[in-house]
């Protein structure tokens, strides 16, 4: 029934059109509607990208749903409204429309100025972003992008903290300033192709100078997404100043948006750069998952410390894309290499659950004492038994205990890891450690303990709304941590596909 | 073979389930109803398991080696959840069972009063099931989820009490130190994954004696024996599951967590996974003696420095922690010398004196009013005969008295050692001989301390001080009659006969067991020859000195202590590794990190780049705005000046 309509546009405009209509009950004056008609738009929205995963067919790697249709056309100049999923993005897809139910959700109570029009960004943000996964368009796929960041400007500028203004600059030129660069390699690489889509920049022939250029291009524009170190420093401050809501997209969504980039563009449009620049990716990655591991360890704020953990999560992300190639250069097969790959894009859903339901662990606290402060909490357990039971559980998948979704990808990862060199495994598992540090460390001194003071002494257990949010993504830690399977089959053909492509050199 | 899929099912789900809704309804099902549903799920598991030893053990029936269900396939490698049930196996979910049961009945004693009753029977059972899911394992890949599990359970009931300063220090103290550990168990499973491109016990075993020239480097030209690799990766999980030099500080600490769980998991079955895991993987070990070289000297460094330390303890607690932290060094040293199947043993024995012992001591604990400090307790032999018989029994077979369980495993032991040629044997030896005199010198410097001599406690204590209730004694006796009898019953089969054939093994040039059954006729036979060795003197010197030196003359042990005073600071700083730690790694990486931030991120690329270019940017545009001053002859100059410059690159081009 589903296979006749356009299901992705249906994805990407039911909420962008409804974040229209939230608008229209106006401001304040009506905030239930608002927030009613959000609940609904956004439940609508997962409810249709359900058929796009029970119909997906995981057999294949061709691109799945896909609709074609002209867009704009200036003498040569083409660009079409070009849509598709396949195995690696239908995924994140049906992560995004679970977390906006629960962004939606967990502003409820707490967005008490211009209720419509923060529902609406988010709302609007969703239909984005789900379109940046399903552009087969580059263009297309750029407009969206850029598009994006205006409602999360808009989030963090409007309902933000006290420095609010210095993160939305910081947080907008930086990314801004990456994706000038991928807008430059996408012209430049339509003049050769006299084509936009995606699947035939995929197989343009580019000699070593060009991808390597064009590499460095999409590089700047992801890595600053994901972030990698060392442009990472707009995103604890970004997080710090953004409302809840806010912070669990950036963490849970916008951050796979970057990752999203390497496996659709980097990788398969310029494998043979890949291949050389490697190593850097590798030494990036662990630089992350080191350095800001120890980073994190010494964070007063309760925020900060869970984005520098996202960031440190994410450099298995970016290590597990670039192994490889060295895989292959050591052990003369690929065997080990979809492992990584796979690995990263299971961290990346996992990420999506732990660092979104960290992060709304923050905002249950912070709602009630309006500190984010570490020292200001002690003992929490005493007062809040169930919300702490969540809070261990959370924190034991972000440290990667096996049976929770955390454990999941690092552990692929560390075991293609080790194919490459054992050095690189050697690293990447020292975030056994250093992650379970920080997070359990935080977990002993907010949680754990006599109570603290008064105001923790008064703090009241999670409602009701609280509750189902925590407990929708702890069923959703814990399924995919003690089932992966299905995941993994429908990301495995389209893996394979894409490990043949960079397998073969364009030189 | 189906319907023993079900049973296998059941016995791990059972806890489980019992934890689960112990655990998420235990508001509604009330204190009985926690204690009863979990102890039914525990109960069925131990019923279970003791069919499966008797199908198993005695009647032969074939190993159980079966997927559950496939938890993912990736890159053609399947990773998946099953069980395989050998002789090994089946010991295992016997011991653990058994344990578990009797601490469930003894809980509900113990902690009578505590308001997190319910929680506490979640987290036993919880354990429970990660505990035989880490022994039932037939695949690396789960053996690392059970390992981390009860990694995680043990977290929990170590800082049970959450309002501890003491508990919530020691339960991250365990989790950080056991994750160094299992840093090292992962790289050991990675190896096997890229070496065996599969993680199946049965495959990897079969294919191990072909990979036995392997090598691999490491470091970048050397090139050292994969299978030394991968044994001593997954050995550094072993050292922080069972505890051994330098991974063992957690284990003393653990003793903040309620006495019911310092006996099942800090004693009888947690610690030792590590050397389940090594007899489990005997068929990897045997083929490098390198491995098994390190294995025996960590052995033995634990067995014998962490004895000493059991000598100054005030704390009873401790003193049954270290005399664990001692005999788990036995167990790793009988690996060490490849008598897999006397560390086994070993393990088995220490299961049931050990609980008993830790058992007792709460047991004594409460009749204190939880007054841990032995210098305040004395003579309670009258006033808890059960406790102190039970005690007595206990220390006997840990001290390895003849007759008892832990002679015939300690001995064996010795035995092994005695007999092995691996690289480090000789300090083995010496280690595991002289522990045996330092063993019984604490045990007994305990049971003195704690049930004869003047009563040293308070009058409203004394006062008070009674047997404790059935709940607490039958489990005493239930693990005191195992404590008797099992070495005699089990050191034929388990050592000398055919036991673990098939689940254990052993090339027949490391064979020492097979050399020492060679002389072997029946347990009296063994009694009789151990009693022509000088351990069991040892033994006896030792309980005899602490009776001498506590009962007899209190003064020479002060005099001690004043005269040897840096020997006393040394074992009471337990040599400087706690402080070494705290300095060294925590004080070192909070240091790191905080250079890292403030200099890396807020400095350099904060400060510098980001907030620099923004800086750059506006200074630019200040000189920039100079420009345009408005005056129409500037502008006038300016188009003039490019109009020049645009013409010499024209002509410069052109020419």
């Amino acid at each position: 029934m589903f296979s006749e309509l356009p299901l992705l546009s249906l994805l990407i405009w039911t909420p962008i059109v409804g974040g229209g209509l939230v608008l229209l009950t106006g401001g304040d004056k009506n905030s239930l509607e608002a927030k009613v008609i959000a609940l609904l738009i956004s439940i609508v929205t997962f409810g249709l990208s359900l058929p796009l995963w029970s119909n997906f067919d995981a057999t294949t790697a061709v691109m799945q749903f896909p609709e074609w249709h002209k867009w704009i056309e200036i003498s040569s100049f083409k660009v079409n409204y070009h849509l598709g999923v396949d195995g690696i993005s239908m995924p994140l897809i049906v992560l995004t429309t679970f977390t906006t139910v629960l962004v939606v959700l967990a502003g409820w109570e707490v967005i008490k100025t211009k209720t419509a029009q923060y529902l609406a960004a988010f709302l609007i943000m969703e239909g984005l972003m789900i379109g940046v996964f399903s552009a087969l368009d580059a263009m297309l796929f750029y407009v969206f992008w850029e598009a994006m960041l205006i409602p999360m400007f808009i989030v963090i500028g409007i309902w933000g903290g006290p420095r609010r203004v210095y993160a939305t600059i910081k947080f907008f030129l930086y990314t801004f300033f990456g994706s000038v660069f991928m807008l430059v390699a996408l012209i430049y690489m339509f003049f050769q192709a006299d084509s936009f889509a995606i699947l035939d920049l995929h197989v343009l022939k580019l000699d070593l100078t060009e991808q390597i250029l064009i590499f460095i291009a999409f590089l700047l524009a992801f890595a600053v997404k994901v972030p990698m170190w060392p442009v990472h420093t707009w995103l604890p401050d970004a997080h710090v100043e953004a409302p809840t809501g806010g912070s669990v997209i950036l963490a849970a969504i916008m951050l796979k948006l970057g990752a999203y980039g390497f496996l659709r563009f980097s990788l398969p449009i310029t494998p043979d750069a890949s291949s050389v620049l490697d190593g850097m990716m590798i030494a990036l990655s662990l630089i992350a998952v080191i350095y800001i591991g120890f980073v994190a360890l010494v964070q007063q704020d309760m925020k900060k410390l869970i984005a520098y953990s996202s960031i440190s999560h994410m450099g298995f992300v970016t290590l597990g894309f670039f192994l490889a190639f060295t895989i292959y250069d050591n052990t003369g097969s690929w065997s080990g290499a979809a492992l990584g790959i796979e690995g990263a894009m299971v961290q990346m859903i996992s990420h999506g659950f732990v660092s979104g339901a960290m992060f709304l662990s923050v905002g249950v606290l912070y709602d009630r004492l309006h500190s984010r402060e570490i020292s200001d909490y002690g003992g929490v357990v005493n007062t809040m038994p169930v919300f702490a039971a969540f809070a261990i559980l959370f924190a034991m998948a972000n440290a990667g205990l096996p049976g929770t979704s955390g454990f999941v990808g690092e552990f692929m990862v560390i075991l293609s890891a080790f194919h490459a060199n054992f050095w690189y495994a050697f690293l990447a598992a020292t975030t056994l450690i250093i992650g379970a540090a920080y997070t359990l460390w935080m977990v002993k001194r907010v949680y754990f303990g006599e109570v603290a003071n008064d105001n923790v002494a008064k703090l009241k257990d999670l409602n009701s709304r609280e509750f189902i949010i925590l407990g929708l993504l702890a069923i959703a830690v814990l399924a995919l941590g003690v089932y992966p399977a299905p995941l993994l089959e429908v990301m495995g053909p389209t893996v394979d596909n894409l490990l043949q492509h960079i397998g073969q050199s364009k030189l | 073979m189906d319907d023993m899929k079900d049973i296998y099912l059941l016995i791990v789900l059972a806890p489980l389930l019992g934890s689960a809704i112990a655990g998420l309804f235990g508001k509604y099902i009330g204190r009985s109803g926690a204690h009863w549903v979990t102890i039914i799920g525990v109960a069925t598991s131990t019923i279970l398991s003791l069919i499966v030893f008797k199908d198993i053990v005695i009647d032969g029936a074939p190993v159980f080696n079966e997927t559950i269900y496939t938890w993912m396939v990736v890159d053609g490698v399947r990773f998946e959840v099953g069980f395989l049930v050998d002789s090994l196996t089946a010991m295992m979910m016997v011991v653990v069972t058994f344990v578990s049961l009797m601490v469930h009945i003894y809980t509900i004693g113990y902690m009578h009063d505590d308001p997190g009753y319910q929680r506490f029977f979640s987290y036993i059972s919880l354990f429970t099931f990660s505990m035989l899911m880490l022994v039932m394992a037939n695949n690396f890949m789960q053996l690392f989820f059970g390992w981390e599990a009860v990694g995680l359970v043990s977290y929990l009931l170590i800082g049970f009490w959450y309002k501890k300063p003491t508990a919530i220090y020691a339960n991250l103290k365990a989790f950080l130190v056991n994750r160094v550990g299992d840093f090292g168990f992962l790289l050991g499973i990675a190896a096997v994954l890229m070496y065996f491109n599969s993680l199946d016990y049965a495959d990897v075993f079969a294919a191990a004696p072909l990979m036995q020239d392997m090598t691999m480097q490491v470091i970048p030209g050397q090139d050292w024996s994969l299978m030394a690799v991968i044994g001593i990766l997954l050995f550094i999980g072993a050292m922080g599951k069972s505890a051994q030099v330098p991974l063992h500080v957690w284990l003393p600490d653990s003793m903040e967590g309620p006495t019911p769980i310092s006996a099942l998991i800090h004693a009888a079955t947690m610690v030792t996974a590590g050397i389940f895991m090594v007899a489990r993987m005997s068929p990897l070990y045997e083929l490098s003696e390198t491995a098994l070289s390190v294995i025996l000297v960590i052995g033995s460094i634990t067995a014998l420095f962490m004895g000493l330390l059991g000598i100054v303890q005030n704390d009873i607690k401790r003193v049954v922690a270290y005399s664990t932290l001692s005999q788990l060094g036995y167990m790793v040293v009988a690996l060490g010398a490849s008598a897999y199947a006397a560390g086994v043993f070993h393990l088995m024995t220490h299961a049931f004196f050990k609980a008993l012992l830790f058992l007792a001591a709460g047991s004594v604990i409460i009749a204190m009013h939880h007054e841990q400090d032995m210098r305040n307790m004395g003579g309670l032999k009258k006033y808890m005969p059960i406790t102190y018989w039970t005690m007595l029994i206990g220390s006997l077979a840990l001290i390895g008295f003849p007759g008892f369980a832990g002679f015939f495993s300690k001995d064996a032991i010795i035995e092994a050692v005695h007999h092995s040629e691996i690289a480090g044997a000789g300090f083995a030896y010496f280690s595991v001989v002289v522990g045996v005199f330092i063993t019984a010198f604490y045990s007994f410097r305990m049971f003195f301390l704690v049930f004869h001599g003047k009563e040293r406690m308070d009058e409203h204590t004394r006062s008070h001080i009674h047997e404790s209730p059935w709940v607490v004694t039958v489990p005493l006796i239930a693990l005191a009659i195992p404590s008797i009898i099992i070495g005699a019953i089990y050191i034929g089969p388990m050592l000398f006969g055919d036991f673990f054939t098939g689940a254990i093994f052993v090339l027949p040039e490391h064979d020492v067991l097979g050399e020492i059954g060679q002389g072997y006729s029946g347990w009296g036979g063994f009694i009789l020859h151990g009693m022509q060795g000088i351990a069991v003197y040892l033994a006896l010197a030792g309980a005899g000195a602490a009776w001498y030196l506590y009962m007899k003359r209190p003064d020479i042990p002060t005099m001690f202590k004043e005269k040897l005073s840096i020997v006393y600071k040394v074992l009471d700083n337990k040599y400087g590794f706690d402080d070494f730690n705290e300095k060294f790694f925590a004080g070192g990486s909070r240091r790191l990190g905080g250079a890292l931030w403030g200099v890396g991120d807020v400095k350099i690329i904060d400060g510098f780049v980001v907030n620099g270019t923004a800086k750059g940017v506006v200074w630019l545009a200040g000189v920039l705005r100079n420009l345009q001053s408005g005056f129409l002859y500037h502008y006038a100059f300016a188009m003039i000046i490019g109009l020049l410059l645009l013409i010499i690159l024209f002509v410069m081009t052109i020419g």
